[in-house]
């Protein structure tokens, strides 16, 4: 059972949790995930950690309610507790040794982005931040980013905000303008991933992405997250969740995320009715 | 040979269709009448063979006479001195390779029904005597025991009636490890499972669920913690592939992941949050224990065809005696002496078909066994919309790659000492699956009260 000490609504979609796991606090590092379950019937839930602090014992989460389990998580209140919450799992993003790096996040995908571009610049890199929303509503983290990079670009789809566009647009332009770039982390929706990956290649820059495929014990032990790689099968709990963009099967990863669509879309929609009678 | 309880379990027709989300026993128990008709077949040898065959060598003609005189607990004390789950192994036991193999009575046909025997035991134990385990005097050491499995619990319950602190750190939900996420409910009710770890809990046993050893703390940090031993019994739960083209698809699972779902986060309850979805013809690949219970629970979802595809034939195959009876009245469908090529997705990535060819016996290979080979021409395709694989596992290597100095072998098996358990680091012991590779509940049991004594003598041989 672990306490919830802070919960703040980052957007109407967003919502981030600062949560009391001194056991995981102690071994965090950015990159890495942990696994929880809202209650006693809940299913293995994965997310990112999105920042951590050691001394106070606690471990930041950010997330999108996108389905049943986001939607009774975001329905918990400071002072309540989440059932179960483990980790610190996968492998931490490597930084070191980089000195100018492009940093890439899309949607709720830049709370992943956010401690590795803080941790390259901690360290003294160069960070090009590239930050993607659908509207101006959804932008989040925006200060955040700002204080760890060099440079923020801000793009929205509907131009609504910074300017309008895709991530890749910017990048290509940062690419065109003659930045050269040590490594390009990108971490957003499987798509964006995708095509990041595809701009990078064709000037051979080093590209990370870090997937997030369907998990339910997150040690291995399933091998549900099993993605491809390179021709090889990888388990993206404990290989990854950062894997090279270059040669990661995007195509299988996004078919693998739809198995379960049908059931999702019932749950929610359950959830939401019982929301809407507790209300009511 | 076996005892003819396996045989007494026939499902009616009528049955069959009640099994659609039954996931209540299959083997019912024996009534005491009809123990003490079994009890009584026994000869008392004076060299029991079947003793010799008990990883655990439980004095079996001792708890026997015991159950001749209806004195049930006196022989539940008897089996409990060498075996600390017997409502689990009289269960899950492959007897008819072990005790019940070389019992003399066999040579007639008719081995004495050990394993029910124990069964019946340990239920009538658990039904009519209130255990009430109170903790010994605390010795002052603490030990930390690596995964809830049979190994652990077991070098954990010996520790604590020595007086030992122990701590379980477990890497899931639940405690428990096969026995709860992998063996599926209608095989070994759930509740036994708890009972065991209630009990292990009143002797003072500490149980930290959602700690990954090696992930959350390391084998070094529970040494800084101030824990004296430490015994690895994580297990051997790292699922195996085929490399099979289509072995991605979406409807292909390792065996680990469909029980998974269904047992331990309970995807078989309508209301579950975490789903399997429902497939009309089921392939299951292997031929072990696992495959069995895989087919069975796909079977109790509502699949209306399952096939089990396994590359020898029935006398090859691993499951025990019992479980392939029952699979086979339970309408599973075995496909003996095949293989998988490969599996065929339709447009929208889902699995179609599976394609299979078939074998025929050779020589012996190293282990023992005739190696199947391809029959040049005798491709086909089977239609399912589900694969699981089932085709082993090998220890996770996770604490192995987080423990500077821990010896594993290339089967990434971690490195003992057969006697002692010890691993190639001072005062870190391993047992089980984790150092066997994927075997039994009993022989991982015997590797938790072996290791138990040898951290015993180690932390006792440091106070001098
Ligand atoms: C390593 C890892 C780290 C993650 N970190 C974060 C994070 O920091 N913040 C965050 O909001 N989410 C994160 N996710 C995704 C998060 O786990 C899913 O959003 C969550 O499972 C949704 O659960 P649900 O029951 O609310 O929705 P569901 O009902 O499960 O799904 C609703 C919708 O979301 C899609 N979906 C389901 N699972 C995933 C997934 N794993 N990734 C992407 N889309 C999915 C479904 O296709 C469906 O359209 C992470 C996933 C992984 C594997
Ligand atoms: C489906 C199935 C059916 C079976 N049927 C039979 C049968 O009928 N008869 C029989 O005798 N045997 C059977 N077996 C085999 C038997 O269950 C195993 O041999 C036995 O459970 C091994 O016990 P163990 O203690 O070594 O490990 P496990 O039971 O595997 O337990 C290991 C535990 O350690 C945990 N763990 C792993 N890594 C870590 C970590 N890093 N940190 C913390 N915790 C960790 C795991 O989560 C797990 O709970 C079956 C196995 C399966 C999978
Ligand atoms: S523990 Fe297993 S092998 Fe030993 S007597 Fe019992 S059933 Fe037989
Ligand atoms: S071998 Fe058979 S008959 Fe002899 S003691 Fe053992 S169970 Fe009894
Ligand atoms: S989540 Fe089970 S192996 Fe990765």
């Amino acid at each position: 059972m672990n306490k919830i000490i802070k919960r703040e609504e980052l957007n109407p979609t967003v919502t981030l949790l600062v949560v009391e796991a001194p056991m995981v606090a102690r071994k965090a590092e950015p990159g890495q995930f942990i696994i929880l379950r809202v209650d006693e019937e809940g299913e293995r839930t994965p997310f990112t950690i999105a920042d951590f602090d050691r001394k106070a014992g606690t471990i930041t989460i950010i997330f999108q309610i996108v389905g049943s389990t986001t939607m009774k998580l975001n329905s918990l209140k400071e002072g309540d507790y989440i059932h179960d919450f483990v980790g610190p799992l996968g492998v931490a993003t490597h930084t070191e040794g980089l000195k100018k790096v492009a940093v890439v996040g899309g949607g709720v995908g830049c709370a992943i982005a956010y401690p590795v571009a803080k941790k390259l610049h901690e360290q003294g890199a160069e960070v090009y931040s590239i930050v993607g929303f659908r509207n101006r509503d959804l932008v989040i983290l925006e200060n955040e980013f700002k204080a760890v990079s060099n440079h923020l670009e801000m793009m929205t789809d509907d131009g609504s905000y910074g300017k309008k566009g895709m991530v890749t647009n910017a990048l290509q332009e940062l690419i065109d303008a003659g930045h050269k770039f040590d490594e390009v982390i990108a971490i957003g929706p499987v798509v964006m991933m995708k095509f990041v990956s595809q701009l990078t290649k064709k000037y051979d820059i080093k590209t990370v992405v870090s997937m997030n495929p369907i998990m339910i014990d997150g040690t291995g032990m399933c091998g549900g997250c099993r993605l491809t790689v390179g021709g090889e099968t990888k388990f993206a709990c404990v290989d990854g969740p950062d894997f090279d963009g270059h040669l990661v099967d995007f195509d299988e990863a996004i078919e693998r995320g739809k198995m379960y669509r049908d059931f999702e879309r019932h749950q929610y929609e359950e959830t939401c009715n019982l929301f809407k009678k507790e209300v009511q | 040979m076996h005892s003819k309880f396996i045989d007494s379990a026939d499902l009616s027709a009528q049955e069959l269709n009640k099994l659609h989300n039954n996931f209540q026993e299959v083997a019912k128990g024996l009534t005491e009448e009809e123990a003490q008709a079994e009890a009584a077949k026994c000869l008392h040898c004076k060299k029991p063979m079947c003793v010799h065959k008990c990883p655990v060598a439980i004095d079996i003609p001792g708890f026997i006479a015991k159950i001749k005189e209806r004195d049930y607990e006196g022989a539940y004390q008897i089996i409990q001195q060498s075996s600390s789950l017997p409502a689990v192994c009289g269960r899950v036991c492959p007897q008819e390779t072990q005790c019940e193999s070389k019992c003399v009575r066999g040579v007639k046909g008719e081995p004495v029904a050990i394993g029910k025997l124990e069964r019946f035991v340990a239920d009538w134990h658990n039904e009519n005597v209130c255990d009430r385990n109170i903790p010994p005097e605390p010795n002052g050491h603490k030990v930390a025991i690596v995964g809830s499995g049979p190994s652990g619990l077991t070098c954990a319950g010996d520790l604590a009636k020595m007086g030992y602190d122990v701590t379980i750190y477990e890497a899931l939900h639940v405690a428990g490890g096969v026995l709860v996420y992998g063996i599926p409910e209608f095989r070994l009710p759930k509740a036994i499972v708890r009972k065991e770890i209630d009990a292990l809990k009143q002797l003072g046993v500490k149980i930290e669920t959602n700690v990954v050893v090696g992930k959350t703390v390391t084998i070094d940090d529970l040494f800084d913690d101030g824990y004296e031993a430490v015994f690895i019994g994580s297990g051997a739960g790292l699922p195996r592939f085929m490399k099979l083209p289509g072995e991605n698809l979406k409807g292909v699972y390792s065996a680990n992941e469909f029980l998974t779902r269904v047992n331990l986060m309970k995807a078989y309850e309508k209301d579950s949050a975490t789903p399997v979805k429902y497939s009309e013809n089921v392939a299951v690949v292997g031929g072990g224990n696992v495959a069995m219970d895989a087919a069975r629970c796909a079977k109790r979802l509502g699949a209306k065809n399952v096939h089990i595809i396994y590359r020898r034939s029935e006398e090859e195959m691993p499951a025990r005696r019992e479980e392939v009876k029952h699979a086979k009245q339970e309408g599973i469908i075995f496909d003996y002496l095949t293989t998988p090529t490969a599996i065929i997705g339709d447009d929208e990535g889902f699995v179609d078909k599976i394609t299979c060819v078939s074998m025929e016996l050779g020589e012996p290979d190293a282990s023992g066994r005739r190696r199947p080979i391809v029959i040049e021409g005798s491709e086909h395709d089977i239609k399912v919309d589900c694969v699981i694989m089932s085709i082993g596992t090998s220890p996770n290597p996770l604490i192995q790659s987080t423990t500077p100095g821990l010896d594993n072998d290339s089967r990434g098996c971690i490195i003992t000492n057969e006697d002692t358990g010890l691993t190639s680091r001072l005062g870190v012991y391993a047992g089980g699956d984790a150092v066997t590779g994927a075997a039994t509940v009993i022989l991982a049991m015997g590797a938790g009260k072996t290791v138990a004594k040898s951290i015993d003598e180690y932390i006792k041989s440091k106070e001098k």
